[in-house]
């Protein structure tokens, strides 16, 4: 039957991501979560500035991997791209699936924002779907306390079976209690099982029915049930990355053809077509996150309270909104122009005192006037003059727009500007323009991965 | 009878509940992601200064849609 020894000893693909450890003993622990739920902040603060920024293979997306230590063990911790989903609707998500199923990581931690964590459950609840080693990271416990939403975290990693620790990114004690909960579900498996969504009966049955196949051909070592439900769903990206990972087409096997067909004609019975089915199966998450939060989230009023609101109105109105815009972009500009002149002043004056010093030096030692016009007047002139130019505005620009973003104000200007951008075919067919913001976070992640760091500080 | 509407009908400061999800392919599986299934409540909160798109909330999240992708989500 099915496969060889040799073939499932041998990991054909570990999602193509080479893993750095400092030493054998590392752990490999995975960072998943939402657009915007400050990932970035939790990952740098725990890593700190140990840590090496790559990409995904063949995939433009990237990656971070850092290293921190706790008492007990010492970790490798990996930044999956922000998702919403491990569904593989973007190359994000398929990166992120491939690498939580296949990558083996010894720990998902899995970081929420406490605003809205009914949407964030989504991603948690898929991830337990693959892996039962999981830390829910609920985040932004400090905003959400400001808007008046409480949270039972107990209760919430009773219903989800595993840890839940409440964080606020910049205060390190919490991040502390996180990487105690990663301690906890390395040493200790979990005592009961994790909450499992149970799917509409017609979709259970042809579960069942290719289950134990999947099982008996994969020995274990993938979720049988979260494989079953994709091979049914016949999400081709994924049949690909597990036909690699077991070195074998799985799909060739006729037990597995036959029960796959046995299973389609149950769904189809039940007026199940495939797309249906990808309903049903999103439906299912959705509803099973709302139940969840029924019991553990508690909104004193309504989450987008009335400051906020007021704040919003204002700078999304037809008339305010694009003469504040402006002013707003305008001000970022003059204080990076303007008040870069000063620092860059200072720093030329330094820099060109250094290079007469450096000149009397050459002079001192009777040094060749050719020599001394090509390092001096050549090389170090033009460092210095790009130095005393460069950096000063950078030091004041990308400080002011994380500014900006933290405060959640680039949203609202893909918000504001949607329409205009449009007009353009600048963003093509794009509704949810919220992720613009994201977009351009993404963007600016990747040319400057400094300015990220920044934030973490 | 009640009355079913689009989303796109909507006025800021109103709710309806979704009834019928009409997107289709990727746009459709996005509105599902973001939790916009059958009976789920949804909120117009205002419209960007252009007029389009609009912000929703929904299930405790501020989200933007076009008008375009909101004549497929009908509701009541």
């Amino acid at each position: 039957m099915g496969l060889t020894n040799a073939a499932v000893s041998i990991k054909a693909v570990d999602a193509g991501l080479t893993i750095k450890k400092q030493s054998e003993t590392d752990r490999v622990v995975a960072l998943a979560g939402n657009p915007n739920v400050g990932k970035s902040t939790v990952f740098n603060s725990l890593t700190g500035l140990n840590q090496h920024t790559g990409n995904w293979p063949g995939k433009t997306v990237t990656n971070a991997q850092g290293y921190c230590a706790t008492a007990h063990h010492s970790y490798v911790m990996v930044d999956i791209p922000g998702t919403y989903s491990l569904m593989a609707h973007s190359a994000e998500e398929e990166v992120a699936r491939n690498f939580l199923c296949f990558g083996d990581p010894d720990a998902v931690v899995v970081v929420c924002d406490a605003t809205c964590l009914e949407r964030n459950l989504n991603l948690v609840l898929q991830t337990l779907e693959i892996s039962d080693r999981v830390v829910v990271c609920v985040n932004l416990m400090d905003e959400a306390r400001r808007k008046n939403i409480r949270i039972d975290l107990t209760g919430l990693s009773k219903q989800l079976g595993v840890p839940v620790i409440g964080t606020i990114a910049r205060r390190r004690k919490t991040l502390d209690e996180l990487m105690r909960g990663v301690d906890h579900v390395i040493d200790a498996p979990p005592a009961g099982r994790p909450l499992c969504v149970r799917y509409p009966k017609a979709i259970e049955d042809a579960i069942a029915v290719v289950e134990p196949v999947v099982t008996r051909l994969t020995d274990g070592r993938l979720r049988s049930r979260w494989l079953s439900l994709r091979l049914l769903d016949r999400d081709p990206s994924l049949l690909a990355e597990i036909d690699a990972y077991f070195g074998e087409d799985l799909l060739q096997n006729e037990e597995l053809i036959a029960a796959l067909d046995q299973a389609g004609e149950l769904l189809a019975a039940q007026d199940i077509t495939a797309d249906r089915l990808k309903d049903q199966i999103v439906s299912s998450l959705v509803l099973a996150a709302e139940e969840v939060c029924m019991d553990t989230v508690t909104r004193q009023r309504d989450v987008y309270n009335s400051t906020d609101q007021r704040i919003d109105r204002v700078l999304t109105s037809k008339w305010a909104g694009y003469p504040l815009m402006l002013a707003l972009l305008a001000v970022v500009f003059w204080l990076t122009i303007t008040g870069a002149n000063y620092p860059s002043q200072l720093l030329a004056d330094a820099l060109f005192w250094v290079q007469e010093r450096l000149t009397d030096v050459f002079h001192y030692f009777g040094a060749p006037e050719w020599l001394h016009g090509m390092l001096i007047l050549g090389v170090y002139r033009v460092l210095a003059w790009v130095v005393s130019v460069m950096l000063p505005p950078m030091a004041i620009f990308f400080p002011l727009f994380t500014l900006l973003e933290d405060a959640g104000y680039l949203p609202r200007v893909a918000y504001n500007l949607d329409q205009p951008f449009k007009r353009c075919h600048a963003c093509g067919k794009q509704a949810l323009t919220m992720c613009m913001g994201e977009k351009w976070m993404r963007v600016r992640n990747k040319t400057l991965p400094a300015a990220v760091r920044w934030q973490g500080a | 009878m009640i009355e079913t509407t689009c989303l796109s009908q909507l006025q800021p400061g109103q709710t309806a509940i979704v009834r019928e999800l009409r997107a289709t392919g990727s746009m459709r599986r996005r509105l599902l992601d973001i939790g916009l299934i059958d009976n789920t409540p949804v909120e117009c909160l205002g419209r960007s200064p252009s007029g389009d798109p609009s912000a929703f909330l929904i299930r405790g999240a501020v989200i933007a849609i076009r008008s375009e992708d909101c004549a497929n989500i009908l509701t009541c």
